[in-house]
């Protein structure tokens, strides 16, 4: 099959790319880029005016629940959320029933993912066996087998002494330790943030040094162990502030927040919606704000959505009971656009770079980016398009979005992936514009 | 006058005038108690159901007085006897309540919110009867309704609140009702026991009870949970008693026409000398008294009814 893909805004800000003309792809590649490209023969043509092709996004943090909790999402439910939302790769967390903490369980879910198309699942191995905290898993035998990095995500590695080792381990198969900073004997029992409005609704409380106690201890440890960090969900500017010092100090340390953080702050907390209840928790506005200057000065490498799947009969519940994690991976482009770049928080070029070659630095791989000859791995999406967040309508098995009933401007169209090409029907619920593409 | 709303979820936005309707219904309603028949037909037909979670004999037996007077029909249903123990979860309960086809949940929670996520599920009217460490608005409207029998307003009356104002779903319910009204109100506890911000809602901090006792016109003194000692938020509670327990001494200089108030149960010993909460200026047995005019208001106006009309009933 062949596309021609007319006068959209081509956008690979890693390869200094921003300028409307057509684009060929032939035999699974992006085979000329040029004005008023025209073909001859067999191939179909995609009217793009006014939408934007990118390289396609990665998400370096997601929950695929698979194996384990399949009631609340499966790799095949997660990898169609992925490519409707514009992802084509998704490093998944370990922390499953089991959890993926040896060679065999990577081989699984790599194996799983290829029955479900051409989005690529990349998995992530434990830090410890078990995630329990005690022993490290074998990182050797599970990069073999396909793992990006290792992490103990949901919990962090409380040991200073065992995490210290790990950031050594990890340096012989060239992986970042995505760790998850937590201290918690100080975050014990809590909800939410920590402030006035966790005390006006009577919820107990997440201090933030909760988090940057955790990532000045393991920053600390990769300059012990000149080791290779990757800091997960950033929440606080007090985090950013850490990240930003480390980078200075020469460190290799990445990091990266999500878009709830960069859209919502605690407040929204007041009707007690347990779909905004995630662990980092919303902060507060000053914190928020200092999370978009993160990324728009590129402290903050990556946007990640975090997307962590729970079923409603378990959200459905006191805000104490319910557990913690939202969905990201089908809204977070259009929460990008609708809160960082309309309103002039974040570029679109900005937010573009963290979703595709900021997370392609931090697994070690060189994106293909919008050049000729490169292998075609692209999202089409208009940005000025908006459609309404309709939780029944997600790909995900979840409903756990905290955004549902929400407009949002930036609709993913398409991914083009080598051969392939996957429509997304984000948007075709609302009343907008039908999407322009033909056939 | 009559109240615009379908909840009473806490004191929280609540405006003057609606706590002041409130307020004046339940004197209609501590009138109708004193008569020999204290027993109205307002809620005739009604059906209220007393959902608690978490065990409160005074508040439960409260609010089912208030309804048995107002004649609505009530079940109470406590956690040892609800299904929550065998693991259903609250929506469950809530869904079985709802096709029992009632009008009025009294809802008693361990967890904040659950009053809210009730409300927001079912159609019937919620009323909070105490949410975790978040409110408990009927306990502040009978507070109010006791300080008011002694002084006649509110506005610049300086009231201290005393104790774990953390973990009191009583001090912010109180704090929010005594700011709309005017008062002046300073929380007085050890730092572990203030929660972040509280300074936001309106109260000022005191660290040392010594300094301000002689200027209160009001003292709340909170429940101290032994529990506390354990979660190192005091290290013993002799020693919190010796800087916070209202003890003889110091409510022997209390202004003349001051008044102290506990919403139960109590510590004696601990948070309080029992011979304060026997004394003169206790006002405590009041405040149970007057809880009963007080829940009669909430129910009767949350059910449209109109102030003017409670006495003609
Ligand atoms: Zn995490």
């Amino acid at each position: 099959m062949r596309w021609l893909i007319k006068d959209a805004r081509l956008l690979d800000p890693d390869h200094g790319v921003d300028r409307v003309a057509d684009l060929l792809i032939e035999k699974g590649k992006i085979a000329k880029i040029g004005m008023g490209l025209s073909v001859e023969g067999d191939h179909e043509v995609v009217e793009a005016a006014g939408m934007v092709l990118s390289p396609s996004f990665i998400d370096i943090h997601v929950h695929l629940r698979e194996p384990g909790r399949e009631y609340a999402e499966t790799i095949e439910s997660g990898v169609r959320a992925a490519a409707a939302g514009g992802f084509s790769a998704v490093a998944c967390m370990p922390n499953t029933d089991p959890p993926l903490d040896n060679h065999a369980m990577v081989h699984y879910v790599i194996d799983q993912a290829l029955k479900y198309g051409p989005v690529e699942v990349m998995p992530i191995g434990c830090i410890t066996r078990g995630r329990a905290g005690e022993r490290l898993a074998e990182f050797g035998e599970m990069v073999d087998a396909g793992a990006v990095g290792v992490s103990d995500d949901g919990d962090p590695v409380s040991d200073s002494s065992l995490m210290r080792r790990a950031l050594e381990y990890a340096q012989q198969f060239d992986i970042p330790i995505f760790t998850h900073p937590e201290d918690r004997t100080l975050s014990r029992n809590g909800v939410m943030n920590e402030g006035v409005v966790s005390t006006r609704l009577g919820l107990k409380g997440i201090p933030k040094q909760a988090e940057e106690i955790g990532i000045a201890r393991d920053i600390e440890l990769t300059a012990l162990t000149s080791g290779r960090l990757h800091v997960l969900h950033v929440s606080s500017a007090g985090g950013v502030e850490l990240v930003r010092r480390a980078k200075e100090r020469g460190l290799n340390v990445t990091a990266e927040t999500a878009p709830h953080y960069l859209a919502l702050t605690d407040e929204s907390l007041a009707g007690y919606d347990t779909n905004r209840k995630m662990n980092p928790p919303l902060r507060t506005s000053v914190d928020r704000e200092a999370l978009r200057r993160g990324v728009a000065e590129g402290v903050l490498d990556v946007i990640a959505t975090d997307h962590a799947p729970h079923p409603v009969h378990e959200k459905e519940a006191e805000f104490d009971s319910a557990p913690f994690g939202v969905l990201g991976l089908e809204t977070a482009l259009g929460v990008l656009i609708t809160h960082c770049v309309r309103p002039g928080h974040l570029t679109l070029e900005t937010v573009i770079e963290r979703l595709t070659a900021g997370p392609s630095r931090v697994l070690g791989r060189e994106l293909a980016g919008i050049r000729e000859g490169q292998k075609a791995s692209l999202t089409l999406f208009a940005p000025d398009e908006s459609w309404v967040v309709d939780p029944g309508r997600l790909h995900s098995i979840s409903r756990n979005t905290a955004f549902g009933q929400e407009r949002l401007f930036g609709v993913v169209k398409a991914l083009f992936l080598g051969e392939e090409m996957i429509p997304s029907e984000q948007g075709s619920s609302s009343q907008d514009r039908p999407a322009t593409m033909v056939p | 006058m009559k109240l615009a709303r379908k909840h009473l979820l806490g004191m929280e936005g609540v405006s003057r005038t609606e706590i002041e309707t409130l307020l004046n219904c339940a004197e209609t309603f501590k009138e109708i108690l004193d008569r020999k028949i204290p027993k109205v037909p307002s809620l005739r037909g009604l059906t209220a159901v007393n959902l608690f979670f978490e065990p409160s004999t005074r508040t439960r037996v409260s609010f089912e007085l208030a309804e048995k007077r107002l004649s609505a029909d009530s079940v109470s249903i406590s956690a040892s006897t609800s299904s929550s123990e065998k693991g259903e979860s609250l929506i469950d309960t809530i869904h079985n309540v709802e096709a029992m086809k009632v009008d009025f949940l009294i809802v008693r929670h361990s967890a904040a919110g659950a009053p809210h996520f009730l409300a927001s599920r079912c159609d019937v009217s919620v009323i909070n009867a105490g949410d975790g460490c978040h409110e408990h608005p009927t306990q502040a409207l009978l507070d109010l309704f006791t300080i008011r029998q002694h002084f006649p307003t509110l506005e610049g009356l300086k009231v201290a609140i005393l104790g774990d104002i953390a973990h009191s779903r009583v001090a912010r319910s109180n704090i929010w009702a005594l700011r709309t009204m005017g008062a002046q109100v300073t929380l007085c506890a050890p730092r572990t026991l203030l929660p972040p911000g509280i300074e936001d809602l309106g109260a000022k901090i005191h660290p040392r009870l010594d300094d301000l006792i002689d200027e209160m016109d009001i003292i709340m003194v909170l429940r101290i949970q032994k529990e506390r000692q354990g979660e190192s938020f005091l290290p013993s509670s002799r020693e919190y008693a010796r800087h916070f327990s209202l003890t003889r001494s110091r409510a022997d200089r209390m202004k003349t026409n001051s008044f102290i108030m506990h919403p139960g149960p109590i510590n004696r010993g601990i948070e309080m000398a029992p011979e304060v909460a026997d004394g003169p200026r206790s006002v405590i047995l009041d405040q149970v008294t007057n809880g009963v005019a007080v829940r009669m208001a909430v129910l009767y106006l949350l059910a449209g009814g109109e102030t003017d009309h409670a006495m003609a009933n």
